[in-house]
């Protein structure tokens, strides 16, 4: 990743993170598909809540039959880390108009922010509204799209997992965990693998009560907590 | 091609939850501050939060015992981060990864 900002620069950091939405987009439409959702209802699902696994909960749900309110709140928790994500991201874009924060925080997805962070690592914490609101327009148009076509082959295509597109989610947060530890000199290796460490047994020992996506949660705020603590007494 | 009442009213009601989720902390700190505490515990929101999405892919979850090591992704995420290592490209580990995972899925290990 270089330190230019510029819409040219963004379409090179980017392209990492458009196999992965490609991979898990196709997946999602061919889901949606078999659990009889409507093409329209795959593209407002995708453009209208723009929200990864929730995606694939609500299809879920709505497939059982589950109460609306039950839905929206499980929506909710799913994408509660959103918060989390954004009060972090806004912090670099405070100069910026209103308008502008809006538009940012609208389209801020898990891949957009680590990639944002990871970015800031190599300017200096400088992130621009400009890098920032492309990046964030490739991720929502390539999700949408995707998501659309995988509805559509849906038929076509009987078991996609078999090229290994599903892995690309996966193999993309690796590779961001590993660009953040050996790029983030503010923090430090050493503190960011005990935190990491720390992250890895509560989500361990969460996993076993409560809901994967409670206990990312969980882990997160746990793992926060634990560095802060770190940082304090040295 | 139609949404059904109940679908229109989850896309409506899901759709504005998590807008509020991403776009309400944008707009509460252009007015205020953040405390000190605060920003704190923020800058290890990344590692933290990465590192929470890779144990949710890495782990199956049985509820009520103790979860159990997603084999296949481990496996997979072994040659995809050793190409992290040697050429600190994120897409040298997505493509590695995906070649790695469709070459376990052929041999169907895992």
């Amino acid at each position: 990743m270089t330190p230019d900002l510029t819409f040219r620069a963004v379409l090179k950091d980017v392209l990492p993170t458009v196999f992965g939405y490609i991979g898990v987009g196709l997946a999602f439409g061919i889901v949606a598909h078999t659990s009889h959702l409507s093409l329209l209802m795959v593209a407002a699902l995708s453009f209208i809540v723009y929200a990864g696994s929730a995606q694939f909960i609500i299809t879920s749900m709505l497939l059982a039959g589950n109460p609306l309110s039950a839905i929206i709140f499980s929506t909710f928790l799913v994408n509660s880390r959103m918060i989390l994500m954004s009060t972090s991201l806004a912090r670099y874009f405070r100069h910026e108009s209103l308008g502008k924060n809006l538009m940012l925080g609208a389209l801020v997805t898990d891949e957009t922010f680590a990639l944002a962070m990871n970015k800031q690592n190599h300017t200096q914490g400088r992130l621009s509204y400009a890098w920032q609101n492309a990046a964030n327009w490739v991720a929502y148009l390539v999700w949408g799209g995707s998501t659309i076509i995988g509805a559509i082959l849906g038929g076509l295509i009987p078991n996609p997992d078999q090229f290994g597109f599903d892995f690309a989610l996966t193999a993309m947060f690796i590779g961001l965990v590993y660009l953040q530890l050996i790029s983030d000199r503010h923090l430090g290796m050493t503190r960011q693998l005990l935190v990491m460490a720390c992250v890895a047994l509560s989500y361990y020992l969460m996993i076993r009560v409560l809901d994967a996506n409670l206990s990312l949660l969980g882990a997160t705020i746990v793992g926060c907590l634990f560095g802060m603590e770190m940082k304090r007494c040295h | 091609m139609s949404l059904t009442l109940t679908e229109l009213w989850v896309v409506l009601g899901c759709g504005a939850v998590t807008l509020l989720s991403r776009v309400l902390p944008f707009a509460l700190l252009k007015k205020f501050k953040l405390p000190a505490g605060v920003i704190d515990f923020l800058t290890f929101v990344p590692i933290a939060i990465m590192t929470a999405l890779c144990c949710q892919n890495l782990f199956v979850a049985h509820p009520g015992h103790w979860a159990t090591l997603n084999l296949a992704n481990c496996y997979a995420a072994i040659p995809a981060t050793l190409a992290g290592i040697l050429t600190k490209s994120l897409l040298a580990v997505v493509v590695v990864g995906i070649m790695a995972m469709a070459v376990l899925r052929y041999f169907q290990i895992g």
